[in-house]
């Protein structure tokens, strides 16, 4: 197994789906089996995937693999000099567990639509779709540039936009995928401005050049505001895929999708694309610009859980929850925990995908019933969902012995080091909150689906264990989001070999005056601080993270199970009447029931001022254009008019008097064609007479 | 006795072209068109047989006279002919009334 042969597999792993897409979209319609066909491609892809996985992580540990070909050359260009670009594949460690994650998530939903979507009229090109979805988040993946990340980041938005509008019959289904579309484009052209900046700087897309570049201390525009601007301005692209506050409004309506797409793009993979960008791009990330990103992450985890509070939909709190989580990883990579924002990326994956394939399977029973409020008591019906559902919840909330305690404790404990190394502790406040609301909504979600009376005696009826195809995906998924997987010890995250050996902080290519104080390279404390363990950015920082293990840990479990207790009291024992509640504390109630006004803010400011301006735009072209188009249009037909008048009276006329006047010569000499010889002769000789006279 | 001299001769054709030009013009009868074409074929021989006997031009005057008498004599003939043919299409020979030359 060498580098080239990985490179290979990884090739293959990436053009599979591909020609599954084109396959399946091609002839779908015509061969009703050709679903088996891109679902045993994906198998296949999922296998290559964990070769690829299991041979750089055993042989290749501390090696990154560059393999790239020059794909454009437009020789000398003005300003850039020599324009050439390449593309190429990356295989790092984060690399190949990404592609280990996508394909898993893929793999398990394709299996779980084949019943899900069965008896749908557009059965194949479903698949089809989630073939060219995969290819496409595969391409962010792999890719070791910012010009391809780009490309598959826009052919992941187009994938998205044709999933969760999928039944476009349904007009808010095709509303919800214009409007995700239109959101994720707002993001991307920050996204591209970076790019922009950073080729026009460097003259290439290359990650591995742009970070040797930063790191000799060649920066945009020469300063390190040019940096944190063009940092900003990538991350723009992240807040917009990653559905971050502001733009996080679309990924709630994109739950208008089928839930297996749900739980594949609008939760566990796409939306992380977002946090796996901020992750490769880490290292030119300077301090301002982070300071910036983990704000913007602490908004987005605290508004969506207070909204997850009060959604009825089952999908809805989920997609809020989605965007919470999301948030708690921004926040990470702002606060410096890089390694757990891509390890709660891969726990996220997990459980998230299981809990949406669970909803799905509610769903499903329930007869196509979203509104929890009508369901209830489905425990005894549907066990297997339910345990499954509960292991997955256990994570999201971050219970001790699941997977989502470990990443999300390392997070926290991100925040909390920060906290104390600069001061600015409400990044740690806001996680904490989000850790109690997180585990309140979540059980809320489950004692009303699965607990209780049965509300909707009919739908309960009927409703009944999912099939073999679909369970098996979510014991699969509830059994990833269980934590031996990543670590033995349950209470520390570093207990495995995900964090203790794969995933390590990058080398930092920012000047060291733009950086956090915390992550400057001091080389003296390190030899003097003499720590037995590895060194994360500093020793302060990884002293600060060490003390700050503990208290998180058990801060985070006592909030989480209080959370979960609160949920009990309030919706199992019903010690505390919700809607009392609610009375109680109205305007914050309908603050959250609302989701903030979001969507009424944005609608009374930027849809109302777009139409606004579109009204004075057509104002102005109605009256204005229209007018000069008209106004010249009757100015051409007056001079038409005019031009017409004189043709026909002075062109024709002068046409007419021509004939008018050769008919009257001919009139006069028509005298002298007599026909009769003897004149003829005389004529003759009278000229001959003439003509002596002349030349005598 | 006057001296009879070329100026006589020439005198004596030009009567005889002016007559015949007349009668070419103004008879109606094609017969007599005819004789007055004769009339200016001969007045022209006059004068070659005048200018040749007047003149140092040798014998090609009479020549010329004899063979424009042998051209006449057939014009006449060709003539005669085409008169005929008229008087078949037309049923008359008055110049005057075959006029379809003007159509």
């Amino acid at each position: 197994m060498t580098e080239s042969v990985l490179i290979k597999i990884a090739l293959v792993t990436l053009f599979l789906p591909l020609i599954g897409f084109i396959v399946t979209l091609l002839f779908g319609k015509r061969i009703k089996w050709l679903y088996w066909f891109e679902n045993s491609i994906l198998i296949i892809t999922f296998l290559l995937a964990f070769v690829l996985a299991y041979f750089k992580l055993a042989y290749f540990t501390d090696q990154t693999i560059i393999s790239e070909f020059q794909w454009i050359n437009l020789g000398n260009v003005p300003i850039l000099k020599t324009f050439t670009i390449e593309l190429g594949i990356m295989l790092d460690n984060i690399t190949v567990l990404m592609i280990f994650v996508v394909t898993l998530v893929s793999l398990v939903v394709h299996l779980f639509s084949v019943d899900y979507m069965k008896g749908d009229k557009r059965y194949n090109r479903y698949f089809a779709y989630l073939g060219i979805f995969t290819f496409s988040m595969l391409g962010i993946v792999l890719t070791d540039n910012l010009l391809m990340i780009y490309i598959f980041w826009e052919l992941v938005g187009i994938s998205s936009y044709l999933l969760i509008g999928f039944w476009y019959e349904k007009k808010t289904a095709s509303n919800a995928a214009k409007k995700a579309f239109l959101v994720n484009r707002i993001g991307d052209i920050g996204m591209f401005l970076g790019i922009l900046i950073l080729f026009t700087t460097y003259n290439t897309f290359s990650f591995d050049k742009i970070f040797y570049q930063v790191s000799i201390g060649n920066l945009p525009f020469g300063t390190e505001l040019g940096l944190t601007i063009a940092g900003i301005l990538l991350f723009c692209g992240a807040i917009g895929k990653s559905a971050q506050f502001p733009l996080h409004v679309w990924l709630p309506d994109a739950m208008e999708g089928p839930t297996p797409v749900s739980a594949l793009i609008h939760a566990a993979t796409m939306v992380a694309a977002g946090v796996y960008f901020m992750i490769r791009i880490f290292p030119i990330l300077s301090g301002d610009a982070l300071l910036v990103i983990a704000t913007i992450g602490a908004i987005s985890a605290f508004i969506p859980a207070t909204i997850a509070v009060t959604q009825n939909d089952i999908k809805k709190v989920l997609a809020y929850s989605t965007i919470s989580q999301l948030g708690y990883m921004i926040m990470a990579i702002g606060v410096g925990a890089y390694t757990f924002a891509f390890f709660h990326l891969i726990t996220h994956a997990f459980f998230k995908a299981a809990l949406f394939l669970g909803s799905g399977s509610v769903i499903h029973s329930m007869h196509h019933e979203q509104d929890m409020r009508k369901m209830g008591g489905l425990r005894k019906k549907m066990p297997l969902t339910y345990v499954t559902f509960l292991i997955a919840s256990l994570a999201l909330s971050g219970i001790p012995l699941t997977s989502g305690f470990l990443s999300k404790d390392g997070i926290l404990a991100g925040t909390f080091a920060f906290g104390s190394l600069t001061g600015n502790w409400w990044f740690a406040a806001s996680g904490f909150l989000v850790a109690f609301l997180t585990a309140f909504y979540m059980f809320r979600a489950i004692i009303l689906t699965f607990h209780g009376k049965p509300k909707n005696k009919e739908k309960y009826e009927h409703a009944k264990e999912s099939s073999f195809l679909m369970a098996m995906p979510l014991v699969v998924l509830s059994l990833l989001s269980l934590f031996f997987w990543y670590s033995l010890n349950p209470f520390n995250p570093e207990g495995g070999k995900l964090l203790s050996s794969w995933v390590k902080p990058p080398e930092i290519s920012v000047p060291q005056n733009a950086r956090y104080d915390f992550m400057k390279t001091e080389t003296e404390k390190v030899n003097e601080a003499n720590l037995t363990e590895e060194i994360t950015y500093s020793p302060a920082y990884t002293n600060a993270l060490r003390t700050a293990h503990y208290p998180t840990l058990f801060t985070s479990a006592s909030l989480a199970l209080l959370g979960i207790l609160f949920a009990f009291l309030i919706y199992q024992w019903k010690f505390i009447d919700p809607d009392e509640l609610a009375n109680k504390f109205k305007p914050a109630y309908k603050l959250s029931f609302n989701k903030w006004y979001f969507d009424e803010i944005y609608y009374a400011t930027f849809v109302a001022g777009t139409l606004a301006l579109s009204r004075a735009i057509a104002f102005f072209d109605n009256k204005f254009v229209d007018g000069i188009v008209n106004g010249s249009a009757f100015v051409t037909v007056k001079l038409s008019a005019f031009t017409g008048k004189f043709d026909s009276i002075v062109v024709d006329g002068f046409v007419n008097m021509t004939a008018y006047l050769s008919g009257l010569t001919g009139l006069f000499f028509r005298r002298f064609q007599t026909g009769k010889v003897q004149s003829y002769l005389m004529f003759v000789i009278f000229s001959i007479i003439i003509l002596l006279y002349i030349f005598k | 006795m006057i001296h009879i001299g070329l100026i006589h001769y020439l005198i004596v054709s030009s009567i005889l072209f002016c007559l015949g030009i007349f009668g070419v013009i103004t008879r109606k009868n094609a017969i007599m068109v005819l004789m007055g074409i004769e009339l200016i074929l001969n007045s022209a021989n006059i004068n070659f047989v005048a200018f040749a006997r007047y003149g140092n031009f040798g014998n090609s005057g009479q020549l010329t006279a004899l063979f424009v008498i042998i051209l006449a004599a057939a014009e006449a003939a060709i003539a005669m002919a085409i008169v005929l043919n008229i008087y078949k299409m037309f049923s008359t020979i008055n110049v005057d009334e075959i006029d379809t030359l003007k159509d």
